[in-house]
């Protein structure tokens, strides 16, 4: 680097470049989770069922093979639009499908990928729909680009 | 070593490269799991073996990033550390933590260990990569905190280098952005938000400081070039990576919520973050053209040069293919995400520390002017082991992701093929992955056996090659 480049000058841009934008992404952070995302999540509707879904869908490690709004694990289906491709938008469906689902699993088809029996409730089972229902009606911006996921 | 507690970085040392054998071992029993669907089923489901994965992989690296610290900052500061004995009371404190962490993962179920460890009191588990019980959180927090501690008595009673400051800032930028680990809000979105502050922040942010200053500490010693000009590079490395790399976060919240103009922000900014990476490539090759000396230590200069290179591929092209919006819209949680991780993850950080391990490894043994001729000779064979078969990992990951686009994302509902269909007809591409993956743990065994090649460098060795005073 030129020598009319000092040490010192380099040392002010990082300073004063990294505490404009850590300010920057301060009030960014502030617009997007005050204004911004009340109108997108749909949270009028997180209802205790979604927030137990929630809980199910962590203490269970779903995340450890599903991606869900397409973070996760790409070792088993996208589940954000589970609640459209296998529900066809319908909560009841969607309901009956997901107990049968995780009533039937593991396959145990050999060579194929396996899911575990989790032995959840009924109940649990109800709203770890709900809460995948609930996933399924955010605004994200469109994506996925189709019905798979 | 010119400070007797330097020493400390040595247990570090050993046990990251042990965790990194465990990672590369649950990373083959994925990659067959990826094709033999029932590989090691029920015993240790993918969601398991994945979370073994990923979590020794951060877990090392934090190893090694401390060992670099305890090794590093005390040479830079002219002084001894603060308190050995600290040092190595974290040092079991965070090993045990870890271990018993790994297996409880392998040996409970996860809804068990989430019960035993009372995730309902302050829920924080199941979120990827922050699988960990909330105790092991809090404990890691600790353990961050008197790091931390060590470290900054040591640092502020010796010489502020610009190399100590930059690194410590790293390792608090890491220690504050971990807290939002324990952030777990009931709305997804929400948590999601903030999951990426710990994630995008580390690894794009804060451990591009980190890395940075390893990699400077490194450059000085083996090139000899002046500390001033090594000092304005990393100044100039650093600004690039924070002012592309905060806003670039942005490019994670495309489809999770966030507002649209994260779209645009994402986009630009995400697309610069290649710029930080270009220029340690420029980095580490001026200053070795530039270099002073001719150091014995040749396999250190070649992992520097390598990291750099390897960062550069990995974070910063495989970064930028698939950061811009309208590509990411396909891309977005395909087997594309998964190659970038590999190359940026092996190339930036894994490299960073097997930089500072070859560095420093044989000063602590005693090998002032580095390993013998024939322990380099092998640990390069390691090094273009590994490195070629990650890049390979790497190709084999994105030809499967370009045809898992091509098949399930691109056409329309009804089209589209399924996930699973998808990903019969992509086998080929993990059996291609996988078979890399086993020359990758190749490579990991010759390099291990560098270690027991007996013999050093001399001060000869340095001498007999070309001087060069032009620079």
């Amino acid at each position: 680097m030129a020598e009319r480049f000092t040490k010192s000058m380099a040392r002010n841009i990082y300073l004063g470049g990294s505490t404009f934008f850590i300010l920057l992404f301060l009030i960014l952070t502030f617009d997007t989770q005050s204004r911004a995302m009340p109108e997108r999540d749909n949270r009028d509707q997180l209802t205790k069922q979604v927030v137990n879904g929630k809980h199910i869908w962590e203490n269970n490690n779903c995340v450890g093979c599903h991606s869900i709004m397409g973070e996760g694990a790409y070792f088993a289906p996208e589940l954000a639009n589970v609640f459209d491709r296998r529900g066809a938008g319908n909560s009841d469906v969607f309901k009956a499908y997901m107990n049968a689902w995780m009533n039937a699993m593991p396959t145990n088809v050999p060579g194929r990928r396996q899911m575990p029996q989790f032995n959840l409730t009924d109940q649990e089972i109800e709203d770890l729909a709900s809460f995948l229902e609930w996933t399924s009606k955010i605004d994200d911006n469109g994506w996925p680009p189709n019905i798979e996921g | 070593m010119k400070y007797e507690s330097q020493r400390v970085a040595m247990p570090y040392f050993i046990f990251a490269l042990i965790l990194f054998a465990g990672q590369i071992v649950f990373g083959l029993i994925l990659g067959l799991q990826y094709v033999v669907g029932d590989f090691l089923f029920p015993e240790i489901p993918f969601n398991v073996a994945r979370m073994v994965h990923t979590n020794l992989l951060i877990v090392w690296l934090l190893f090694g990033f401390m060992g670099a610290t305890y090794y590093l900052v005390p040479e830079e500061a002219q002084t001894e550390l603060y308190s050995p004995l600290l040092a190595w009371i974290l040092f079991w404190v965070f090993a045990v933590a870890g271990t018993l962490t790994i297996l409880g993962y392998l040996f409970v179920d996860y809804a068990t260990l989430a019960e035993v460890t009372m995730n309902k009191l302050w829920p924080t588990m199941g979120r990827e990569f922050l699988e960990q019980p909330t105790i092991t959180k809090i404990g890691l927090a600790l353990v961050f905190i008197g790091f931390l501690f060590n470290i900054l008595m040591t640092a502020l009673k010796g010489r502020k280098t610009v190399v100590n400051i930059i690194l410590i800032t790293g390792l608090i930028g890491l220690t504050v952005l971990w807290m939002f680990s324990f952030y777990n809000p009931e709305n997804l979105t929400t948590d999601k938000y903030y999951w990426w502050f710990v994630i995008h922040l580390w690894v794009e942010g804060v451990w591009e400081l980190i890395m940075g200053a390893i990699l400077a500490f490194v450059l000085i010693k083996i090139t000899g070039v002046d500390r001033e000009v090594i000092e304005k590079w990393l100044y100039v490395i650093i600004a690039m990576a924070l002012i592309t790399g905060i806003i670039g976060t942005g490019h994670h919240f495309f489809w999770i919520g966030p507002p649209e103009y994260w779209l645009w922000l994402g986009s630009v900014f995400g697309a610069l973050e290649p710029l930080p990476f270009f220029m340690m490539v420029l980095f580490a090759f001026t200053m070795i053209n530039r270099r002073k000396r001719n150091h014995p230590n040749k396999a250190a200069t070649l992992w520097a040069m390598g990291t750099a290179v390897m960062a550069f591929l990995g974070a910063g092209v495989w970064g930028f293919l698939h950061t811009l919006a309208p590509v990411n819209y396909y891309t977005h949680g395909s087997q594309i995400t998964a190659a970038h991780g590999h190359m940026a993850f092996y190339g930036a950080y894994v490299m960073i520390v097997l930089t500072i391990i070859s560095y420093a490894m044989p000063i602590m043994r005693g090998r002032p002017y580095g390993n013998s001729n024939k322990a380099q000779v092998v640990e390069m064979w390691g090094f273009w082991l590994m490195t070629i078969s990650m890049v390979f990992i790497t190709l084999f990951l994105t030809g499967a992701g370009i045809l898992q686009i091509w098949l399930q994302r691109m056409p329309e509902s009804g089209e589209a093929l399924s996930f699973m269909a998808t990903q019969d007809k992509i086998a080929v591409f993990y059996w291609a992955r996988l078979i890399a993956g086993c020359f990758f743990s190749g490579g990991l065994v010759v390099y291990f056996c560098s270690f027991f090649i007996k013999g050093q460098a001399s001060f000869d060795d340095e001498v007999r090659g070309p001087a060069l005073q032009d620079a």
